[in-house]
């Protein structure tokens, strides 16, 4: 119902970019909460994934402090990566995603809702989850500011350029491979500049640099991935 | 002012010019690699430092900067298929992928052999070692991307944008060694004028440098020349050609 909505709505002039834009995150959130499964995977896959470190390295507690950014930060993004597999995959299959791309209203616009949309049902959690493992893996007192507002600047850039990957692999039938293998490498200066904001942090020294930097990477990846976010669906669809 | 230019877009005509060019680059790769590196390994003073082992950065340096030039010779030929929808560029980007993923590959295990003497330890997490490394796995990513199409156009098209993402990684590498400062010395070749170097180092690095470099032209060229045949291989031109090679 509110799929026709978006067809027959996308392809008359009159809607305007913001109703566009609103459109397709409402419509995006509906379909995910009629899907609970596909929100609530990636989340325990989350948990699941921290819980192990502790089991395969042993329950010290002065060493699970250390290596927990690090564990946090890596679990987030391989639920990140598990979850991105949704984001264009059901749209390409029913034909909507070519619908979009037809329609008057610039892509640039659509795709932005669109992972606006995802980042709200997959990366926003995350932020909600992680203080509670980081009780469990003992973080560091002093780092819990750090690992929020690091995931808070940090998981959108996972779902930004996780989009670019998913729509260059949208139209191969064995694209989940291939997919962590072209998002991976983009995802390391995030971790990397994440984790040491964290370490700083633990230090009690100031860690606005390197969240500077992770800003940075968030306001670069918003303004350019979408464009090739587009670009790439247009060679994907075909 | 283009007008020579467009000739070459024609796959035929490239075809045959590149075969032409093909035996001077081979003749120029051998004389220029054999010279600088037979001067590099038995005949250039040894470090005052780091003994004999320096001579590893007779092939490290250039394999480095070379990987970094590749990348970015695929990006601009990314850049004009995307954007001119030359099919040679394609090719071509297609030609570089896999040379620049060997040279750096051979820049990271150079580098690991000469740190094992020299720093103690074959790999650490040091900046321009770590954006290395996600260099060689872009390279992988844009190689898998090219294989992962049936369509020899999508596959080119999708890589394009691919690399013209990872094109982000190609400052961070060659800064990082001034924004870190962290174990990876700074240049000593391109400082102008006064190279950090003696002249007796220095000549034989030049040969070296341009011998792989020319080995790389001559390689990518050759790649390029296969890749022309099998994107045109229903066209009569290319059957003529194997009509001609039979007789």
């Amino acid at each position: 119902m509110l799929n026709k909505k978006v067809m027959t709505i996308t392809s008359s002039n009159k809607l305007s970019y913001r109703d566009a834009f609103m459109l397709i995150i409402k419509r995006d959130l509906t379909i995910a909460f009629r899907h609970r499964d596909d929100i609530l995977n990636p989340i325990i896959f989350f948990i699941i994934v921290v819980t192990l470190f502790p089991l395969g390295i042993g329950p010290e507690a002065s060493t699970l402090s250390r290596i927990a950014p690090g564990i946090i930060w890596v679990a987030a993004l391989l639920s990140t990566l598990l979850s991105l597999d949704n984001l264009f995959k059901s749209d390409h299959n029913d034909g909507s995603l070519e619908q979009m791309l037809l329609s008057p209203h610039p892509v640039f616009i659509l795709v932005l809702a669109k992972i606006i949309a995802h980042w709200l049902v997959t990366g926003l959690p995350l932020i909600f989850i992680a203080p509670i493992l980081a009780v469990l893996l003992h973080l560091n007192e002093n780092s819990y500011g750090a690992l929020m507002l690091t995931l808070l600047l940090g998981t959108p850039v996972l779902s930004l350029l996780g989009a670019i990957g998913v729509a260059l692999t949208v139209g191969i039938k064995k694209g989940g491979v291939l997919l962590s293998l072209l998002v991976l490498p983009l995802y390391i200066p995030v971790l990397i500049f994440a984790t040491s904001a964290i370490d700083t942090s633990a230090m009690n020294l100031p860690y606005s640099g390197q969240l500077a930097i992770i800003a940075a990477l968030f306001f670069a990846s918003l303004t350019l991935a979408p464009f090739a976010v587009s670009a790439a669906l247009k060679v994907s669809t075909n | 002012m283009w007008k020579w230019l467009h000739p070459y877009a024609n796959p035929e005509v490239t075809y045959h010019f590149t075969g032409k060019i093909l035996p001077w680059f081979v003749a120029l790769t051998v004389i220029t690699l054999s010279t600088g590196l037979v001067w590099a390994l038995l005949f250039a003073p040894a470090d005052y430092q780091q003994g004999d082992s320096f001579r590893i950065f007779y092939i490290h340096v250039p394999a480095a900067s070379l990987s970094m030039g590749i990348y970015v010779g695929m990006a601009v030929a990314a850049f004009c298929s995307l954007i001119w929808q030359l099919k040679l560029a394609d090719a071509s980007a297609a030609a570089m992928a896999p040379v620049g993923a060997v040279f750096t590959a051979i820049a990271l295990l150079t580098g690991s052999a000469w740190g094992k003497p020299m720093w103690g330890t074959w790999w650490i997490w040091d900046a321009r070692l770590t954006s290395e490394l996600i260099l060689l796995f872009l390279y992988l990513g844009v190689i898998a991307l090219h294989n992962a199409f049936e369509d020899k156009n999508l596959a080119g098209r999708a890589a394009s944008i691919l690399t013209l993402v990872g094109v982000i990684n190609i400052p961070i590498i060659k800064y990082s060694v001034e924004w870190w400062n962290t174990l990876h010395q700074g240049s000593t070749v391109s400082k102008l004028g006064k190279p950090s170097m003696t002249i007796d180092m220095l000549w034989p690095f030049i040969f070296c440098f341009l011998g792989f470099a020319l080995l790389v032209t001559t390689i990518i060229c050759i790649r390029f020349r296969t890749e022309i045949l099998a994107r045109n291989s229903i066209r009569p031109w290319v059957r003529n050609l194997v009509i001609l090679e039979n007789k």
